[in-house]
């Protein structure tokens, strides 16, 4: 079995870290960075995930293989999200959609 | 030891290997999650894409404090259930049980919050389907707005229901000493699903809440 190597004490900072990422993206949204606000948002927003998955979901000491299936779901991920776009960045406005 | 013996099931090598399987099995399930969730974000880039105007409306319809404030609803919940891993981990029983307890507690505090913002959006007239009302510009931008909202959110909420009957589950067979340093899988794959559930809030609110809400 192998030894709990987080302990309470780092979750709390994590924790702290999320609250804090957490008001950031909250008060970047009231100012004005144009066409930067939503990447900036989606930033900090992979950040907290990260921590999440990191730390409380124990991943930067897990196995290879989990690395590997969430790699996998990632990159499923981005090919979904990518490919998609480019039908749609791509097209000439006809009216509607 | 004995208690290995009980807990070792036959098919598998070494208490280790086991652990490794039930985490594989659930990380391969959260995968799957990925492909519903993603889906919906795709949806939501695709449409917002369509109809900028209409989701900075819509978004601006939105009450951002309970937002904010549910996102540190889950994330504390997040960290609670962490430390009834932790708990687990270590035998220490009050950190388990205690962790699971307001883990769960604080997962109906959200779907409270959320159950107060849908009846808001019900009282302004901006459920699609049921009961949408909106007379300003962009109003097909924002009811396809406020449609992905309720599906996202509502599908969420789901999972987030099921993540909180779940947990009550673990907590009980917590309480009865079914898990040990040695043995206890079933608190560590329910805490990745409950950080999942977490994860994707994490991305929601940004996304629904703080589209365009310059000062």
């Amino acid at each position: 079995m192998s030894e709990p190597v987080i302990t309470g004490r780092s979750y709390l900072t994590v924790l702290i870290m999320l609250l804090f990422f957490t008001l950031l993206t909250y008060e970047a949204a009231f100012i004005d960075l144009g066409r930067w606000n939503t990447p900036v948002a989606i930033a900090i927003a992979i950040c907290k995930a990260s921590l999440v998955i990191l730390y409380f979901m124990h991943v930067r000491y897990s196995s290879w293989l989990t690395w590997v299936v969430i790699a996998g779901g990632l990159f499923w991920l981005g090919i979904m999200l990518t490919l998609t776009l480019t039908d749609y960045v791509t097209r000439v406005p006809v009216g509607g959609f | 030891m004995a208690e290995s013996e009980t807990v070792l099931e036959h098919h598998f090598r070494d208490l280790q290997q086991q652990r490794e399987v039930s985490e594989l099995g659930m990380w391969i399930f959260l995968m799957t999650e990925v492909l519903l969730f993603g889906v919906l974000f795709t949806s939501y880039t695709v449409f917002r894409h369509s109809y900028p105007a209409g989701f900075a409306a819509g978004s601006r319809d939105m009450e951002t404090t309970i937002g904010a404030v549910n996102t540190a609803v889950l994330l504390i919940s997040s960290f609670f259930i962490a430390l009834s891993v932790y708990g687990a981990q270590t035998g220490g029983r009050k950190k388990l049980l205690w962790g699971l307890a307001i883990g769960a507690l604080l997962g109906v505090v959200f779907m409270i919050l959320k159950g107060v913002e849908y009846y808001d959006h019900y009282q302004h007239r901006e459920v699609p389907g049921i009961l949408f009302d909106y007379a300003k510009p962009n109003a097909h931008g924002v009811e396809i707005f406020f449609y992905l909202y309720f599906v996202m959110t509502g599908i969420h909420a789901i999972h987030l229901t099921i993540g909180i009957c779940i947990v009550v589950v673990i907590l009980v067979a917590a309480y009865r000493g079914r898990y040990s340093p040695l043995y206890h899988n079933p608190v560590e794959i329910v805490g990745l699903y409950w950080h999942f559930v977490d994860i994707v809030w994490i991305f929601l609110f940004p996304l629904l809440y703080l589209i365009d809400l310059k000062r």
